[in-house]
Protein backbone atom coordinates (compact mmCIF):
# COMPACT_ATOMS: atom_id res chain seq x y z
CA UNK A 1 0.00 0.00 0.00
CA UNK A 2 2.80 1.97 0.71
CA UNK A 3 4.15 2.91 -2.87
CA UNK A 4 0.55 4.18 -4.21
CA UNK A 5 0.43 7.06 -5.27
CA UNK A 6 -0.94 10.26 -2.95
CA UNK A 7 -5.10 10.93 -4.19
CA UNK A 8 -5.48 14.37 -5.32
CA UNK A 9 -6.94 16.50 -2.62
CA UNK A 10 -10.03 17.77 -3.49
CA UNK A 11 -10.89 21.48 -3.78
CA UNK A 12 -13.92 23.72 -3.50
CA UNK A 13 -15.91 24.75 -6.65
CA UNK A 14 -16.21 28.56 -5.18
CA UNK A 15 -18.77 30.72 -5.78
CA UNK A 16 -17.56 31.15 -9.81
CA UNK A 17 -18.55 27.16 -11.06
CA UNK A 18 -21.21 28.10 -13.23
CA UNK A 19 -18.62 29.22 -15.98
CA UNK A 20 -17.07 25.74 -16.00
CA UNK A 21 -19.76 23.22 -14.76
CA UNK A 22 -23.19 24.96 -15.78
CA UNK A 23 -25.07 22.84 -18.67
CA UNK A 24 -28.93 23.79 -18.13
CA UNK A 25 -29.56 20.65 -20.71
CA UNK A 26 -28.06 18.31 -18.26
CA UNK A 27 -30.27 19.08 -15.80
CA UNK A 28 -33.71 16.76 -17.87
CA UNK A 29 -31.99 12.94 -18.00
CA UNK A 30 -35.35 12.28 -20.04
CA UNK A 31 -33.86 13.92 -22.96
CA UNK A 32 -33.16 10.75 -24.81
CA UNK A 33 -36.70 9.65 -24.41
CA UNK A 34 -35.78 6.70 -22.08
CA UNK A 35 -38.30 4.33 -20.70
CA UNK A 36 -39.91 4.76 -17.34
CA UNK A 37 -42.02 7.18 -15.63
CA UNK A 38 -41.30 10.57 -16.17
CA UNK A 39 -40.81 11.94 -12.92
CA UNK A 40 -39.57 15.85 -11.53
CA UNK A 41 -37.39 16.10 -8.37
CA UNK A 42 -37.16 19.30 -6.78
CA UNK A 43 -36.22 20.93 -3.66
CA UNK A 44 -34.00 23.62 -1.97
CA UNK A 45 -30.33 23.35 -0.17
CA UNK A 46 -30.64 25.46 3.08
CA UNK A 47 -27.39 26.19 5.30
CA UNK A 48 -26.77 26.19 9.04
CA UNK A 49 -28.51 29.32 9.56
CA UNK A 50 -31.72 27.91 7.64
CA UNK A 51 -30.67 30.45 4.62
CA UNK A 52 -31.15 29.11 0.92
CA UNK A 53 -28.02 28.01 -0.82
CA UNK A 54 -27.67 29.97 -4.56
CA UNK A 55 -24.30 28.41 -5.13
CA UNK A 56 -24.68 24.82 -4.86
CA UNK A 57 -24.09 22.16 -7.88
CA UNK A 58 -25.92 18.72 -7.60
CA UNK A 59 -24.81 15.66 -9.45
CA UNK A 60 -27.33 13.05 -9.73
CA UNK A 61 -26.69 9.32 -10.60
CA UNK A 62 -28.94 6.56 -11.29
CA UNK A 63 -30.28 3.28 -12.69
CA UNK A 64 -32.50 3.34 -15.52
CA UNK A 65 -36.46 2.08 -14.87
CA UNK A 66 -35.52 -1.72 -14.60
CA UNK A 67 -32.47 -0.70 -12.04
CA UNK A 68 -29.89 -1.22 -14.78
CA UNK A 69 -26.84 0.67 -14.64
CA UNK A 70 -25.39 2.17 -17.61
CA UNK A 71 -21.56 0.90 -16.81
CA UNK A 72 -19.33 -1.69 -18.16
CA UNK A 73 -19.46 -2.84 -14.18
CA UNK A 74 -22.68 -3.86 -14.02
CA UNK A 75 -22.34 -7.17 -15.77
CA UNK A 76 -25.70 -7.89 -15.08
CA UNK A 77 -27.51 -10.07 -18.23
CA UNK A 78 -30.86 -10.69 -16.45
CA UNK A 79 -31.85 -6.41 -16.54
CA UNK A 80 -31.38 -4.71 -19.92
CA UNK A 81 -29.68 -1.28 -20.72
CA UNK A 82 -31.61 1.31 -22.08
CA UNK A 83 -29.80 2.76 -25.07
CA UNK A 84 -31.89 6.18 -24.37
CA UNK A 85 -30.72 6.71 -20.63
CA UNK A 86 -27.31 7.28 -18.99
CA UNK A 87 -28.31 7.71 -15.42
CA UNK A 88 -26.30 10.70 -15.07
CA UNK A 89 -27.38 14.57 -14.64
CA UNK A 90 -26.29 17.97 -12.82
CA UNK A 91 -28.22 20.61 -11.72
CA UNK A 92 -27.17 24.30 -9.96
CA UNK A 93 -29.79 25.92 -7.50
CA UNK A 94 -31.23 29.48 -8.51
CA UNK A 95 -31.05 32.31 -6.25
CA UNK A 96 -33.28 30.97 -4.57
CA UNK A 97 -31.55 27.88 -3.63
CA UNK A 98 -33.82 25.75 -5.53
CA UNK A 99 -33.37 23.11 -7.89
CA UNK A 100 -34.85 20.96 -10.06
CA UNK A 101 -34.22 18.20 -12.62
CA UNK A 102 -36.03 15.54 -14.77
CA UNK A 103 -35.56 11.83 -15.04
CA UNK A 104 -37.04 8.76 -14.81
CA UNK A 105 -37.90 6.88 -11.67
CA UNK A 106 -35.36 4.34 -11.41
CA UNK A 107 -35.63 0.64 -10.66
CA UNK A 108 -34.51 -1.16 -7.55
CA UNK A 109 -30.78 -2.38 -7.80
CA UNK A 110 -28.84 -5.29 -6.05
CA UNK A 111 -27.47 -3.98 -2.70
CA UNK A 112 -24.44 -5.56 -0.92
CA UNK A 113 -24.93 -9.70 -0.81
CA UNK A 114 -28.25 -10.79 -1.65
CA UNK A 115 -29.79 -7.39 -0.47
CA UNK A 116 -31.89 -5.30 -2.70
CA UNK A 117 -31.82 -1.68 -2.50
CA UNK A 118 -35.24 0.20 -2.79
CA UNK A 119 -35.32 2.82 -6.15
CA UNK A 120 -32.60 5.76 -5.60
CA UNK A 121 -31.03 8.62 -6.72
CA UNK A 122 -27.38 9.24 -5.67
CA UNK A 123 -26.45 13.05 -5.33
CA UNK A 124 -23.38 14.53 -5.17
CA UNK A 125 -23.45 18.14 -3.62
CA UNK A 126 -20.66 20.99 -4.18
CA UNK A 127 -20.91 24.24 -3.16
CA UNK A 128 -18.20 27.13 -1.79
CA UNK A 129 -17.26 26.21 1.69
CA UNK A 130 -17.09 23.09 1.07
CA UNK A 131 -13.82 21.65 0.19
CA UNK A 132 -15.16 18.04 -1.04
CA UNK A 133 -18.68 16.83 -1.96
CA UNK A 134 -21.36 15.93 0.13
CA UNK A 135 -22.90 12.44 -0.95
CA UNK A 136 -26.60 11.59 -0.05
CA UNK A 137 -29.36 9.73 -1.57
CA UNK A 138 -33.19 10.52 -2.94
CA UNK A 139 -35.55 7.79 -1.90
CA UNK A 140 -39.55 7.77 -2.66
CA UNK A 141 -41.99 7.92 -0.51
CA UNK A 142 -44.41 4.98 -0.16
CA UNK A 143 -41.88 2.77 -1.85
CA UNK A 144 -42.24 -0.53 -0.31
CA UNK A 145 -38.45 -1.37 -0.76
CA UNK A 146 -37.61 1.63 1.35
CA UNK A 147 -38.60 -0.88 4.57
CA UNK A 148 -35.78 -3.14 4.15
CA UNK A 149 -33.15 -1.41 1.95
CA UNK A 150 -30.10 -1.99 3.44
CA UNK A 151 -28.48 1.44 3.32
CA UNK A 152 -31.25 3.22 4.70
CA UNK A 153 -31.25 0.70 7.49
CA UNK A 154 -27.51 1.69 8.33
CA UNK A 155 -29.30 5.27 9.89
CA UNK A 156 -30.37 4.35 13.34
CA UNK A 157 -32.16 6.96 13.88
CA UNK A 158 -35.79 6.48 11.54
CA UNK A 159 -36.22 10.22 12.14
CA UNK A 160 -33.00 10.87 10.27
CA UNK A 161 -33.96 8.42 8.01
CA UNK A 162 -36.71 10.44 6.54
CA UNK A 163 -34.48 13.53 5.54
CA UNK A 164 -33.43 11.29 2.40
CA UNK A 165 -37.26 10.50 1.49
CA UNK A 166 -38.82 12.39 -0.99
CA UNK A 167 -42.49 12.99 -1.02
CA UNK A 168 -45.04 13.10 -3.83
CA UNK A 169 -46.81 16.62 -4.23
CA UNK A 170 -50.43 15.80 -4.19
CA UNK A 171 -51.86 18.61 -6.32
CA UNK A 172 -49.10 17.95 -9.02
CA UNK A 173 -50.57 16.85 -12.44
CA UNK A 174 -47.71 15.10 -13.04
CA UNK A 175 -45.05 13.46 -10.27
CA UNK A 176 -42.96 16.43 -8.63
CA UNK A 177 -40.91 14.66 -5.66
CA UNK A 178 -39.54 17.58 -3.12
CA UNK A 179 -36.85 16.72 -1.15
CA UNK A 180 -34.93 19.67 0.63
CA UNK A 181 -31.14 19.56 1.58
CA UNK A 182 -30.03 20.24 4.52
CA UNK A 183 -26.20 21.09 5.01
CA UNK A 184 -26.76 21.61 8.80
CA UNK A 185 -28.62 22.49 11.80
CA UNK A 186 -31.87 20.85 12.89
CA UNK A 187 -33.49 18.45 10.27
CA UNK A 188 -30.04 17.83 8.62
CA UNK A 189 -29.96 15.46 5.84
CA UNK A 190 -27.96 12.24 6.03
CA UNK A 191 -24.59 12.42 4.27
CA UNK A 192 -23.04 9.15 3.45
CA UNK A 193 -19.01 8.86 3.69
CA UNK A 194 -18.21 6.85 0.65
CA UNK B 1 -23.36 -14.22 -12.36
CA UNK B 2 -20.65 -12.84 -10.85
CA UNK B 3 -21.72 -11.24 -7.59
CA UNK B 4 -18.04 -8.90 -6.90
CA UNK B 5 -18.06 -5.53 -5.80
CA UNK B 6 -14.57 -3.67 -5.97
CA UNK B 7 -14.70 -1.36 -3.78
CA UNK B 8 -12.76 1.74 -4.12
CA UNK B 9 -10.19 2.63 -1.43
CA UNK B 10 -10.52 5.08 1.27
CA UNK B 11 -8.56 8.29 1.42
CA UNK B 12 -5.29 8.32 3.45
CA UNK B 13 -5.39 10.34 7.04
CA UNK B 14 -5.23 13.66 6.03
CA UNK B 15 -4.49 13.31 2.55
CA UNK B 16 -8.20 15.05 2.27
CA UNK B 17 -9.99 18.24 3.03
CA UNK B 18 -12.07 18.18 6.22
CA UNK B 19 -15.95 19.63 5.79
CA UNK B 20 -15.38 22.20 9.00
CA UNK B 21 -12.12 24.11 8.22
CA UNK B 22 -12.68 27.06 10.19
CA UNK B 23 -9.77 29.15 8.45
CA UNK B 24 -12.07 28.93 5.26
CA UNK B 25 -14.95 30.79 6.62
CA UNK B 26 -17.51 29.72 4.46
CA UNK B 27 -17.34 26.01 5.67
CA UNK B 28 -18.41 27.29 9.02
CA UNK B 29 -22.31 27.17 8.22
CA UNK B 30 -22.25 24.94 5.30
CA UNK B 31 -20.20 21.72 7.02
CA UNK B 32 -22.60 18.83 8.37
CA UNK B 33 -22.58 18.49 12.68
CA UNK B 34 -23.15 14.83 12.23
CA UNK B 35 -20.81 12.73 10.60
CA UNK B 36 -21.07 11.53 7.32
CA UNK B 37 -22.66 7.66 7.52
CA UNK B 38 -19.54 5.22 6.49
CA UNK B 39 -21.58 3.55 3.52
CA UNK B 40 -20.23 0.52 1.72
CA UNK B 41 -19.79 0.61 -1.69
CA UNK B 42 -22.80 -0.91 -3.39
CA UNK B 43 -23.16 -0.93 -7.34
CA UNK B 44 -24.22 2.62 -7.46
CA UNK B 45 -21.04 3.68 -6.18
CA UNK B 46 -18.73 1.78 -8.41
CA UNK B 47 -20.41 2.59 -10.71
CA UNK B 48 -20.62 6.53 -12.48
CA UNK B 49 -21.32 8.59 -16.27
CA UNK B 50 -19.51 6.82 -19.47
CA UNK B 51 -18.34 9.67 -21.59
CA UNK B 52 -18.14 7.56 -24.35
CA UNK B 53 -19.67 8.36 -27.98
CA UNK B 54 -19.09 12.07 -27.50
CA UNK B 55 -22.37 13.54 -25.26
CA UNK B 56 -20.72 15.79 -23.17
CA UNK B 57 -19.89 17.96 -25.98
CA UNK B 58 -16.64 18.31 -28.22
CA UNK B 59 -13.35 19.05 -26.72
CA UNK B 60 -12.21 22.38 -25.95
CA UNK B 61 -8.83 22.62 -25.06
CA UNK B 62 -7.62 26.05 -26.48
CA UNK B 63 -8.61 28.70 -24.52
CA UNK B 64 -7.15 31.38 -26.31
CA UNK B 65 -9.43 30.64 -29.83
CA UNK B 66 -12.39 31.27 -30.57
CA UNK B 67 -13.20 34.93 -30.26
CA UNK B 68 -12.16 38.23 -31.79
CA UNK B 69 -8.23 37.93 -30.55
CA UNK B 70 -6.17 36.27 -28.54
CA UNK B 71 -6.53 37.14 -24.52
CA UNK B 72 -4.19 39.34 -22.87
CA UNK B 73 -1.90 37.43 -20.15
CA UNK B 74 1.15 34.81 -20.37
CA UNK B 75 0.15 31.38 -22.63
CA UNK B 76 0.70 28.74 -20.50
CA UNK B 77 0.15 24.82 -21.61
CA UNK B 78 -1.36 22.89 -19.03
CA UNK B 79 -0.96 19.04 -19.17
CA UNK B 80 -0.78 15.96 -17.35
CA UNK B 81 -1.87 12.38 -16.91
CA UNK B 82 -5.09 11.38 -15.06
CA UNK B 83 -4.26 7.90 -13.04
CA UNK B 84 -5.95 6.22 -10.85
CA UNK B 85 -3.38 5.12 -7.16
CA UNK B 86 -2.16 2.30 -8.54
CA UNK B 87 -0.42 4.49 -11.55
CA UNK B 88 -3.05 3.12 -13.76
CA UNK B 89 -3.94 5.46 -16.71
CA UNK B 90 -7.92 6.84 -16.52
CA UNK B 91 -8.92 6.88 -20.07
CA UNK B 92 -11.92 8.63 -22.05
CA UNK B 93 -12.48 10.56 -19.32
CA UNK B 94 -14.28 13.96 -19.03
CA UNK B 95 -12.14 16.66 -17.74
CA UNK B 96 -13.65 20.43 -17.51
CA UNK B 97 -11.46 23.19 -16.64
CA UNK B 98 -12.40 26.75 -15.60
CA UNK B 99 -10.45 30.00 -14.54
CA UNK B 100 -10.09 33.88 -14.35
CA UNK B 101 -8.72 35.90 -17.01
CA UNK B 102 -4.88 37.25 -16.59
CA UNK B 103 -6.30 40.31 -14.44
CA UNK B 104 -8.09 37.68 -12.24
CA UNK B 105 -11.26 38.47 -13.05
CA UNK B 106 -13.71 35.64 -14.00
CA UNK B 107 -16.29 35.96 -17.14
CA UNK B 108 -19.25 35.33 -14.77
CA UNK B 109 -21.65 38.18 -13.40
CA UNK B 110 -21.47 37.30 -9.83
CA UNK B 111 -17.51 37.84 -9.66
CA UNK B 112 -17.51 41.84 -9.22
CA UNK B 113 -13.68 42.43 -8.54
CA UNK B 114 -12.80 45.53 -9.79
CA UNK B 115 -10.04 44.47 -12.35
CA UNK B 116 -11.02 43.90 -16.42
CA UNK B 117 -12.84 41.53 -18.29
CA UNK B 118 -11.51 40.15 -21.18
CA UNK B 119 -13.42 40.08 -24.17
CA UNK B 120 -11.26 37.60 -26.03
CA UNK B 121 -11.35 35.34 -23.01
CA UNK B 122 -14.04 33.56 -20.75
CA UNK B 123 -11.81 30.65 -19.00
CA UNK B 124 -14.02 27.61 -20.41
CA UNK B 125 -12.48 23.87 -21.49
CA UNK B 126 -13.10 20.86 -21.58
CA UNK B 127 -11.07 17.62 -23.26
CA UNK B 128 -12.17 13.84 -22.75
CA UNK B 129 -8.43 11.63 -21.76
CA UNK B 130 -6.88 9.93 -24.17
CA UNK B 131 -5.75 6.19 -24.38
CA UNK B 132 -2.48 6.96 -21.91
CA UNK B 133 -5.19 9.27 -19.68
CA UNK B 134 -3.60 12.10 -20.70
CA UNK B 135 -4.97 15.57 -21.52
CA UNK B 136 -3.96 19.02 -23.00
CA UNK B 137 -5.26 22.24 -22.79
CA UNK B 138 -3.62 25.67 -24.02
CA UNK B 139 -4.99 28.75 -21.80
CA UNK B 140 -3.68 32.21 -20.30
CA UNK B 141 -1.99 32.01 -16.36
CA UNK B 142 -4.92 33.45 -14.52
CA UNK B 143 -4.50 35.95 -12.21
CA UNK B 144 -4.32 36.29 -7.98
CA UNK B 145 -7.63 37.96 -7.00
CA UNK B 146 -9.51 38.67 -3.71
CA UNK B 147 -11.56 36.86 -1.62
CA UNK B 148 -12.86 38.51 1.90
CA UNK B 149 -12.50 35.09 4.01
CA UNK B 150 -10.13 37.28 5.75
CA UNK B 151 -8.99 41.25 6.01
CA UNK B 152 -6.97 41.72 2.65
CA UNK B 153 -7.08 37.92 2.11
CA UNK B 154 -5.86 36.93 -1.94
CA UNK B 155 -6.35 33.25 -3.51
CA UNK B 156 -3.25 32.25 -5.49
CA UNK B 157 -3.41 31.92 -8.96
CA UNK B 158 -5.33 28.54 -9.96
CA UNK B 159 -7.55 26.94 -12.34
CA UNK B 160 -10.08 24.74 -11.45
CA UNK B 161 -10.79 21.16 -12.78
CA UNK B 162 -13.27 18.65 -12.49
CA UNK B 163 -12.71 15.11 -13.06
CA UNK B 164 -14.91 12.17 -13.63
CA UNK B 165 -12.88 8.84 -13.23
CA UNK B 166 -14.52 5.62 -13.63
CA UNK B 167 -17.39 6.06 -10.80
CA UNK B 168 -19.42 7.96 -9.06
CA UNK B 169 -16.86 7.55 -5.69
CA UNK B 170 -13.93 8.98 -7.89
CA UNK B 171 -15.60 12.48 -8.76
CA UNK B 172 -13.21 14.74 -8.14
CA UNK B 173 -13.25 18.40 -8.38
CA UNK B 174 -10.11 20.04 -7.32
CA UNK B 175 -7.50 23.25 -8.41
CA UNK B 176 -4.48 23.29 -9.62
CA UNK B 177 -1.66 26.03 -8.52
CA UNK B 178 1.85 27.67 -9.30
CA UNK B 179 4.94 26.37 -8.31
CA UNK B 180 6.49 29.38 -6.35
CA UNK B 181 3.11 31.18 -5.69
CA UNK B 182 3.54 33.03 -1.86
CA UNK B 183 0.04 33.20 -1.50
CA UNK B 184 0.15 29.56 -1.14
CA UNK B 185 1.51 29.82 2.26
CA UNK B 186 -1.46 32.13 3.19
CA UNK B 187 -4.39 29.87 2.00
CA UNK B 188 -7.13 28.23 3.52
CA UNK B 189 -8.80 26.62 1.01
CA UNK B 190 -4.82 25.03 -0.23
CA UNK B 191 -4.14 24.74 3.64
CA UNK B 192 -7.04 22.85 4.28
CA UNK B 193 -5.57 19.71 3.38
CA UNK B 194 -3.41 18.60 6.11
CA UNK B 195 -0.72 16.20 4.63
CA UNK B 196 1.54 18.60 3.17
CA UNK B 197 2.42 15.37 0.40
CA UNK B 198 -1.05 15.44 -0.36
CA UNK B 199 -1.18 19.24 -0.70
CA UNK B 200 1.75 18.85 -2.93
CA UNK B 201 -0.34 17.04 -5.31
CA UNK B 202 -2.18 20.42 -5.96
CA UNK B 203 0.89 22.21 -7.34
CA UNK B 204 1.61 22.00 -11.22
CA UNK B 205 5.24 21.50 -12.15
CA UNK B 206 7.15 23.83 -14.91
CA UNK B 207 8.52 21.64 -17.47
CA UNK B 208 10.71 23.03 -20.07
CA UNK B 209 9.63 19.95 -22.56
CA UNK B 210 5.98 20.69 -22.29
CA UNK B 211 6.76 24.47 -23.24
CA UNK B 212 6.79 25.28 -26.72
CA UNK B 213 9.72 27.90 -27.85
CA UNK B 214 8.74 31.41 -29.06
CA UNK B 215 5.13 30.03 -27.90
CA UNK B 216 3.76 29.26 -24.67
CA UNK B 217 5.37 27.66 -21.08
CA UNK B 218 4.45 24.81 -20.15
CA UNK B 219 3.26 23.15 -16.94
CA UNK B 220 2.62 19.50 -15.90
CA UNK B 221 -0.84 18.49 -13.45
CA UNK B 222 -1.09 14.93 -12.98
CA UNK B 223 -4.18 14.34 -11.41
CA UNK B 224 -4.71 10.97 -8.87
CA UNK B 225 -7.97 9.72 -8.71
CA UNK B 226 -8.96 7.01 -6.20
CA UNK B 227 -8.17 3.22 -6.80
CA UNK B 228 -9.94 0.33 -5.99
CA UNK B 229 -9.07 -1.20 -2.86
CA UNK B 230 -6.04 -3.53 -2.87
CA UNK B 231 -7.83 -6.54 -2.57
CA UNK B 232 -11.24 -7.47 -4.87
CA UNK B 233 -14.03 -8.44 -1.90
CA UNK B 234 -16.69 -10.75 -2.07
CA UNK B 235 -19.94 -9.26 -2.11
CA UNK B 236 -20.95 -11.29 0.85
Amino acid sequence: MADRLIATPSQTVGPFFHIGLGRPDWADLTAGNPQGERIVVAGRVIDGDGAPVPDACLELWQANAVGRYAHPDDTRTDTPLDPNFRGFGRVSTNADGNFRFTTIRPGPVPGRGNSLQAPHIAVALFARGLLKQLYTRVYFAGEPLNETDPVLSTIADPMRRQTLIATRSEDADSAIWRLDIVMQGDNETVFFDI
Amino acid sequence: MSDTIRPFARPREGSQPPYLHPDYASTVKRAPKHSPIPLEHTLTEVTGPVFAGGWAGADAADLTQGHGGPPLGERIIVSGRVLDEDARPVSGTLVELWQCNAAGRYCYPVDQHDAPLDPNFDGVGQVLTDERGEYRFLTIKPGAYPWRNTYNAWRPAHIHFGIFGPAFTTRLITQMYFPGDPLLALDAIYLGTADEKARQRLIAAYDPNLSEAEWALGYRFDIVLRGREATPMENT
